[in-house]
């Protein structure tokens, strides 16, 4: 097998044509505009002048907003759209900040191709016509040697469908997502084995109306999904309670009545006592057991055993506490959440975690009900018109044969894994495309990731931004930001079905392009021409929007557009008869499905790795202002929070004679060092066995200019994976760090 | 008339998103702030507390800046905000150093800037941006003369609190506690 030797180029490598334009400030603006009309300044307010309609693509919330332009066609800010359930006209600061996104004169401005030149690799600037062609000639190729289903799609937003669709033509479905198996997947799969049905994005928690919140490690308000941050700050002011289980004092366990400062690794223990309390004090709703549920006895059976007592013992939450908690639920039953959190891939049982939190909901009677979890409708967009895609002749699952059943999602690190050459296995990839996503950032096991890189035929990676993943692509395709760009139309799931527009506000600046474009393009190149029938996307939109009764006129006008729900079932189980899409036709609290597949029915406590001596368990999540590693170099929010730095508990750094601010390089449990400083932040927000960092920093790629070695990157830390088996996503909690206070490591922060 | 601003610690989750909204509706350079978020811990572990401020120039009643201003740039409008005249200013900074707040900063333009409670957005009947783009709604505005008003509701039904009241200066940006 040939050995594709792919060194990682910083992008910097290229030549002068790679220069910035630079930020573009706002002109001059007109005189009246002045605070006291005389003024006059490279800082004047600016003029607005027209706005189109965009949805956000910062995060995956998507809140529907406006771009707004100034006199000289520049865009100054983005609104969010009042008509948005999104949003609310309320964007995050992102949403807010996502101008910066489009200014960042470190974008990709140009197609990049890998060359040799004297023993050298470096990247050189290509047209659009020879990147493009170079790109469906290595396709062709890897199809005629390998068959099509060689090739794997990793994407990550909007634009992901467009992808899909070209490589879905081309003849492979192996398309994955990292927000399945490290992220959202275990929570998907546990609601599915209960309710039938999955939780999906945005989440149904009826937040709004909700009595009682639980979070279990869940940072709403660090994490700003922003429907739920909205819904939450409404349901303080209409007086719910909230309990937070955190072994961080969370920005969410400060507003809350009850704060459960667990003992990390342990949630699953708190869940049964909580379940135990409900069942053997008769509080569950039983009724709604009666009619919907599964289980029961068995259920019952399982946690005789598990008291409050019990679980003290393993999470440090006193039984008074547990028990008062499940009291608190109790009451406000059935507008009680239980909240199944979003990244939940900690430590490999979380399949069975986001059960038991799916069974603690279902006993509530907290599913289908106001205050609980709605039935959400979206609008049913028909597909353009397009011939059927080719059957696979084999698929990813064929590399782990009799595994991974229960999932209907491709797991990345599965991608990732049959990347890398193996006897044993029966199937390999061959290509990469990697779609928006920062692979080295998103997976664990940062080593594997590269091992699978060094191992591919060949790489296309299509961004707006250089990244870690774009050093080690063969060719790059620089795509324009989301507010130069239509895109495909958002239909996302809520109270009631919308639809939300992205239309460009500006041209693409420098020579990048949309997805789209891309996608037509290569489509035509590879004699997919059928499949791509529209002129451009325009057409395309149109098209969709008038077979839902609207039109792309009226939609560049309201930017948002509300249909009426198909059913009137918002709150559907309130005694009515339903059918739940499980084995029983029940909501399975003893799951027939796991059951049959050899996995526990019924949710176990597991004892999971505790740290040794000096070090401390690494935990991560997310700051308001960033999202994962793609906002690290946005100018307004690194204007906001420019590094990240390491949670100690004071009597942490009293052992270790830590600082504030003081620099220390992290060390993990298998002698990995991160590879950069990382400041020190002293809090008593954090537990003396934990440390806590925001994810998103520590970026190697120089040409991230304000990015480039700030802080440190949680992913490198994260060399301990722990597999779900149930649906193969990666626990990435079982990872320890302790400190290297001496800087003899050579700083390289140029 | 009496412009003032209720914050609601208790919502609040420090997003900075006041502090990005300011910046592109103000075309404050990249760099510089004219508001900021301040979050101050108590206690030891467990037994902790967090206050989350989105801070600001408190349009004082008795403002220092005004009276230090050797050029009568920094001046008070109607409704009780305090502006800074961009052409009058000739960036001394001893305002900077008067306030108590800490509020004002130097522009790179060569004047002082601060917070003006957004009055072009005021005076069209619209929030000061922050206010409007806050994903939590924390913050109230409006007029303290007008009983209706989202800030006199607020601080009629809630514990409230100022910054640095033994200044003396009357501050105008109340936090409800």
């Amino acid at each position: 097998m040939k050995k594709t030797r792919r060194d990682f180029i910083k992008i910097s490598a290229v030549g002068s044509g790679g220069l910035a334009l630079g930020l573009s400030t706002i002109k001059i603006a007109n005189a009246s505009d002045g605070e006291n009309g005389l003024f006059k300044s490279s800082h004047a307010r600016p003029v607005l002048q027209n706005r189109y309609p965009t949805y956000c693509e910062v995060c995956f919330w998507k809140c529907a907003a406006w771009t707004y332009t100034d006199d000289n066609g520049e865009i100054v800010k983005i609104i969010g759209n009042d008509e948005d359930p999104h949003c609310e006209g309320r964007l995050c600061p992102r949403g807010t900040g996502g101008v910066g996104m489009y200014h960042d004169e470190d974008r990709l401005k140009k197609p990049l191709i890998r060359v040799e030149k004297d023993g050298k690799q470096e990247f050189r600037e290509a047209s659009w016509e020879e990147a493009l062609d170079l790109v469906a000639g290595k396709l062709n190729k890897l199809k005629e040697e390998h068959g099509a289903e060689s090739l794997a799609l990793f994407s990550h937003g909007s634009g992901g469908k467009m992808m899909s669709h070209l490589v879905k033509a081309f003849g492979t479905t192996s398309i994955a997502a990292p927000s399945f198996a490290q992220c959202r997947g275990p929570r998907e799969v546990g609601f599915a084995a209960t309710f039938g049905e999955t939780v999906l994005s945005p989440e149904r928690t009826d937040i709004r109306d909700t009595r009682c919140l639980v979070l279990i490690g869940s940072h709403i308000g660090e994490n700003m999904h922003n429907g739920q941050v909205q819904e939450m700050s409404d349901a303080i002011d209409k007086g719910a309670t909230i309990i937070t289980v955190d072994p961080r004092f969370s920005t969410a366990a400060s507003k809350s009545q009850y704060w459960l400062p667990i003992k990390p690794a342990t949630d699953m223990a708190l869940l049964l006592a909580w379940i135990h309390v409900i069942i053997y004090e008769g509080l569950y709703d039983k009724d709604y057991i009666e009619k919907y549920a599964y289980g029961l006895d068995q259920l019952k059976q399982h946690v005789k055993n598990m008291t409050p007592e019990w679980a003290y013992g393993i999470t440090t939450i006193e039984p008074d506490v547990i028990r008062k908690t499940a009291h608190e639920m109790a009451a406000a039953s059935p507008a009680v959440i239980i909240h199944p959190g979003r990244h939940v891939t900690w430590y490999g049982d979380d399949t069975q975690r986001s059960r038991a939190i799916a069974i603690l909901n279902a006993l509530l009677g907290s599913w289908g009900r106001r205050g609980g979890f709605y039935n959400p409708e979206k609008v049913n967009l028909p597909d353009y018109p397009s011939p059927g895609y080719p059957k696979p002749k084999r698929t990813w699952k064929d590399a782990f044969p009799g595994q991974y059943k229960l999932v209907d999602e491709v797991l990345s690190t599965g991608i990732c894994y049959s990347s890398i050459p193996n006897p044993d296995m029966e199937f390999n990839i061959k290509a990469w495309m990697v779609y928006g996503t920062n692979l080295l950032a998103s997976l664990p096991e940062q080593e594997k990731t590269i091992e699978a890189i060094q191992n591919l035929d060949f790489l296309v990676v299509i961004d707006t931004m250089p990244m870690e993943i774009t050093g080690y692509a063969d060719v790059i395709l620089p795509e324009c930001t989301y507010l130069e760009r239509y895109d495909i139309l958002r239909a996302s799931p809520h109270r009631e079905p919308y639809l939300a527009l992205r239309m460009p506000a500006v041209k693409p600046k420098y020579d990048s392009k949309p997805n789209w474009w891309i996608a037509k393009e290569l489509g035509s190149r590879l004699g997919l021409e059928d499949y791509f029938k529209w002129e451009n996307i325009e057409e395309y939109l149109d098209w969709q929007l008038k077979k839902v009764g609207s039109s792309l006129e009226e939609m560049k006008k309201i930017g948002i557009k509300k249909f009426p729900r198909e059913y009137e079932d918002l709150y559907a189980l309130n005694g009515e008869d339903f059918e739940f899409n499980t084995n029983t036709g029940k909501i399975e609290l003893y799951s027939t499905e796991l059951a049959s597949e050899g996995f526990d029915p019924l949710p176990k406590y597991t004892h999971h790795r505790e740290p040794d001596p000096g070090y401390y368990r690494l935990n991560y999540g997310r700051a308001p202002m960033h999202t994962f590693s793609r906002t690290a170099n946005n100018p307004n929010l690194t204007d906001l929070m420019d590094e990240n730095n390491v949670w100690v508990n004071p009597k942490v750094a009293s052992i270790w004679g830590l600082k504030n601010d003081q620099y220390v390089y992290l060390k993990n449990q298998d002698g990995v060092v991160t590879s950069f400083p990382v400041k020190i932040r002293i809090t008593e927000r954090i537990r003396w066995d934990s440390v806590y960092m925001v994810h998103g920093f520590g970026h190697a790629d120089k040409k991230l200019t304000r990015a480039y070695g700030k802080g440190a990157s949680d992913s490198e830390m994260i060399t301990n994976v722990k597999i779900d088996p149930v649906m193969g996503g990666t626990g990435m909690r079982e990872n320890f760090v302790t400190f290297i206070t001496e800087l003899e490591k050579k700083e390289d922060r140029s | 008339m009496r412009y003032a601003m209720a914050i609601d610690t208790k919502k609040c989750v420090g997003c900075s998103d006041c502090v990005v909204a300011c910046q592109t509706e103000n075309n404050v350079p990249v760099g510089y702030c004219r508001d900021w978020v301040v979050e101050s811990v108590a206690g030891s572990y467990p037994q902790l507390e967090i206050e989350i401020r989105s801070e600001r120039c408190n349009h004082c009643d008795n403002a220092p800046c005004v009276r230090c201003c050797p050029t009568g740039a920094s001046h008070i409008v109607d409704g009780g905000v305090v502006l800074v005249d961009p052409v009058k200013c000739i960036g001394c900074g001893a305002c900077i150093e008067a306030c108590p707040y800490d509020a004002r900063y130097s522009h790179p333009d060569g004047h002082v800037d601060k917070c003006t409670f957004c009055i072009h957005r005021v005076e069209k009947g619209q929030d000061p941006a922050c206010v409007s783009v806050c994903p939590t709604n924390c913050m109230y505005f409006g007029d303290l003369d007008n009983p209706n008003s989202d800030v006199s509701k607020a601080l009629a039904t809630r514990k409230y609190k100022v910054l640095a009241p033994e200044a003396g200066t009357k501050p105008q940006v109340y936090y409800l506690v």
